[in-house]
């Protein structure tokens, strides 16, 4: 029995630990700026848990077999335990833990500490069931009033999200289905959420922050690869919540500038 | 302590339903619970077979059920969650085996108020039967998770099963607090109160101290449960506004303005956090227990894992907030949050290497209760380890909200507890019922459980690595997720194998409780004070006799002793073997 469970515990270990270390299912490559570092920081974590893993589950199958009963085994030792290997072993856990935890800080604190630098893209974001909208101020800078009483989810685009088409600084705002960025420059976020509450993830950008009903909750990152990426709703958020799902295409600036000069030519 | 234990003695009921339905016997409650949680358990179980089933045939149609459409595995997924946490693993652990051995590990006749401890089993009864009425009601069960995050949980509108099934849904959990409640005061009383001559605290088993710890955290966090459930009653029927801003639900303003969402995220997860540890506790405990009576050693380290438990306890109440790294909370609180905890992740560690501290050196007897406390060891320390990287706000970036989080949650909160109550029950049945359990079948069921347990929730950390994102009814709408269909496929035919297992233990359990071979008194050879007693034990627990203690929980092996084990009643044990 006691070889048994050896074999067992081992082969768990082993062939759980072979995925990971394969990579064969893995984060998508990065397109943020801060994509390096979270995947570094991921990565550092992994090896110690994994060393920690590896050697706790090892043992524990080796244990089993090593002590196992039988007629030729040493009588069990009797012992009620050691005091010095508990205060090391609790030192050293503490270090690695609050120490790993610490070296995560500055790209948290980058990100979420600090606002956006002046002269980033403005996007607003607003969940709904179960659509992304995204919402870009225009020329003036400025973000158009909206208005709980003009949203018409059913209409989409500038009156799902309720735009006040009365007030001059909206003249100028686009809203759509699509988010359109700038590579390698700085986007300044605005989170909202008209319904419920609803996730803006975005696995390649290493993004995600919730989008809460009476929260604006601002935001900042930095895309660096051209590409189009997948967004995914990440709070439950109702019956759709699966297939609440967009896309951000990065684009050179001079895409994105024509881009943004088409979608003003067309609300003329 | 003997004459508070003679004025809690009450004759032995002759009538069936005083002595089997509204018994005060802790004994009988305990089994009752016992039973409720493993009905609850097979109800929350093929639950989860259906949503692994809906997950790799999304449109199928299955007999006598027929489509499962998305708003029904979420509500699948809601009654899941809220079966298994609540009526399993809070009910089974602490109200079944808590109740039947507690009184009994700590020479009592009782719980300290046997009345308060039928109305606590009768009260989680009506709390299960309301939950289960959610299914049959006109929209059916809720479908906004067991965290029941407003304003989807708040708003009728919201969607299917928002209207009567999610008042149902939050009446139950209430109803369920106020049992919780009342157990907890019961518990604590009784450990403080009862314990007979001899038995200090810490002379206590493991066990004992995991229900005590255990009923500390229930009394401190079902209390803001309770409040947090009625506010949100309060909500969706007579137009507050503590969990609701101004919303636009299908272009409809709401009549509500100026509530917080997260206030009720804060107040669940300062129930939901200490919840996690209300269900390992005990599992902690019965772990350390069995792990010392089959490596015939004392426990390595009884101060530290007392020290453990309590600081566990101590800390979860510090930590809600890493559910909310990315809710909206403040970041500077993130920061908080995440340190403490880590510092919560040193206690568990310091029990993992005491654990193994114990098995070291020891002459290991593989018995069933003994294969399933280092299944709990192994899944502990797996589960476990996934916790330093959600524990750090980076890293949730990516991971929360992705099945990295279902992985670790149901290895370390879910199948480790429940390798705990597997092992309890091959432990303590001879105890409860006076018949064997059959050693065979228990292997059996051992060994596919617990490589199934790995087939089904290890590859959940692959799919959450990549991305793949919860509570989502199927994987078919963004395209990096399709890719990742296979894990899902491979995942529900493991489930469908460790499910079919689950017939092996429940045989097993059933026709030994009745055709097993006779127990006796002491089958494991095993220190604690249930060992002394009548197997079954009387109504009374001692037979009239008060135990007097003169020895720690775990004396294996003491040298120039008559036998390897030294029980808790036998004379002391002199100082110098002792140290």
């Amino acid at each position: 029995m006691g070889l048994a469970l050896l074999l067992v515990i081992w082969l768990i270990t082993l062939v759980s630990t072979y995925f990971f270390a394969a990579k064969t299912w893995w984060l998508p490559a990065g397109a943020s700026s801060a994509a390096g570092f979270i995947d570094g920081q991921f990565t550092l974590t992994l090896i110690l848990m994994g060393i920690v893993f590896l050697a706790a589950q090892l043992a524990l199958g080796y244990f089993a077999w090593r002590y196992r009963d039988r007629p030729s085994a040493a009588p069990a030792a009797y012992s009620h335990g050691n005091v010095k290997l508990e205060i090391i072993w609790t030192a050293l856990t503490t270090i690695l833990f609050v120490g790993l935890n610490l070296m995560g800080y500055p790209v948290w604190a980058a990100n979420r500490w600090e606002p956006a630098k002046p002269g980033s893209v403005q996007v607003e974001v607003t969940g709904m069931q179960f659509a992304w909208y995204f919402r870009y101020p225009g020329p003036d800078g400025k973000y158009g009033a909206t208005s709980p009483k003009l949203m018409d989810p059913s209409a989409g685009g500038e009156a799902a999200v309720g735009l006040n088409t009365s007030d001059p600084a909206s003249k100028d705002d686009i809203v759509t289905g699509t988010m359109y960025l700038p590579v390698d420059r700085e986007v300044d976020l605005t989170l909202r959420a008209v319904d419920v509450i609803h996730s803006f993830f975005v696995p390649s950008l290493r993004f995600k922050q919730d989008a809460v009903p009476g929260l604006m909750i601002h935001m900042h990152f930095t895309p660096t690869q051209i590409g189009e990426y997948e967004i995914a709703c990440a709070e439950l958020c109702g019956l759709g919540h699966y297939k609440m799902h967009g896309m951000v295409h990065i684009v050179s600036q001079d895409d994105f500038d024509k881009w943004m000069a088409a979608r003003e030519a067309e609300k003329q | 302590m003997a004459t508070t234990a003679t004025v809690h003695a009450h004759a032995a009921p002759q009538g069936f339903i005083r002595k089997y339905i509204f018994s005060l016997d802790h004994k009988i409650i305990g089994i009752q619970y016992f039973f409720l949680a493993l009905t609850a358990v097979w109800i929350g179980m093929f639950l989860s077979l259906l949503m692994r089933l809906h997950l790799i045939f999304p449109t199928a149609s299955l007999p006598l059920i027929g489509e499962i459409k998305p708003e029904q595995y979420l509500s699948l997924l809601t009654m899941h969650g809220t079966i298994m946490v609540f009526f399993v693993l809070t009910t089974a652990p602490q109200g079944g085996f808590g109740n039947y051995f507690l009184p009994i590990q700590i020479g009592a006749p009782d719980m300290a108020f046997p009345v308060l401890n039928m109305l606590s089993f009768w009260t989680t009864f009506v709390a299960f039967v309301v939950l289960i009425c959610a299914f049959f009601v006109q929209g059916g069960a809720p479908l906004h998770g067991w965290t029941g995050y407003p304003p989807l949980s708040a708003v009728q509108s919201a969607g299917p099963g928002e209207g009567l099934g999610a008042d149902l849904w939050i009446t139950s959990i209430a109803i369920f607090c106020i049992a919780s409640l009342l157990g907890a005061l019961n518990f604590l009383t009784t450990t403080l109160d009862m314990r007979a001559k001899g038995m200090t605290l810490m002379r206590m088993p493991l066990t004992c101290w995991s229900w005590f710890i255990t009923a500390m955290l229930g009394l401190l966090a079902f209390g803001v449960l309770l409040s947090a459930g009625i506010l949100l009653l309060l909500d969706r029927n007579l137009g507050t506004s503590f969990y609701v801003p101004l919303v636009v639900v299908n272009g409809q303003i709401m009549g509500h303005k100026g509530g917080s969402p997260l206030l009720w995220q804060h107040l669940f997860w300062f129930f939901g956090h200490p919840e996690v540890y209300i269900a390992i506790l005990p599992g902690m405990g019965v772990t350390s227990q069995i792990l010392s009576t089959f490596s015939r050693k004392p426990i390595f380290g009884y101060k530290a894992m007392v020290y453990a438990m309590l600081a566990i306890g101590f800390f979860g109440f510090m930590v809600w907030g890493h559910h909310m790294f990315m809710s909206g909370m403040s970041p500077y609180s993130a920061f908080a949050f995440s340190i403490l905890t880590m510092c919560i992740g040193v206690p568990s560690a310091i029990k993992t290497f005491n654990w193994l501290g114990t098995m070291l050196k020891g002459r290991i007897r593989f018995k069933s209760p003994m294969l399933f406390a280092i299944g709990f060891v192994s899944l502990f320390v797996s589960g476990g380890l996934s916790g330093p990287f959600l524990a750090q706000p980076v890293l949730d970036i990516q991971l929360h909200d992705t099945y990295f989080v279902v992985g670790h949650f149901h290895l370390i909160m879910g199948v480790a507890a429940i390798f705990g109550m597997f092992a309890a029950t091959y432990y303590w049945v001879p105890k409860m019922f006076g018949r064997m359990m059959n050693e065979f079948w228990g292997r059996i069921h051992f060994f596919i459980t617990f490589i199934g347990t790995y087939a089904i929730f290890m590859p959940m950390h692959y799919l959450g690595i990549a991305g793949g994102t919860r509570r989502y009814s199927q994987y078919t709408e963004v395209a990096y997720l399709a890719k990742l269909q296979p894990i899902h496929v491979f995942m529900t035919y493991a489930a469908i194998i460790t499910i079919a297992a689950q017939f092996i233990f429940v045989i097993n359990l059933f026709w030994s409780i009745f055709k097993g071979p006779k127990a006796s008194d002491n089958p494991w050879e095993a220190t604690t004070l249930e060992w002394t007693t009548a197997t079954p034990p009387p109504h009374d627990n001692f037979n009239g006799v008060t135990p007097v203690v003169h020895n720690g929980p775990y004396e294996y092996g003491v040298p120039g002793a008559a036998r390897d084990y030294v029980m808790q009643t036998d004379p002391a044990i002199s100082s110098a073997a002792a140290h």
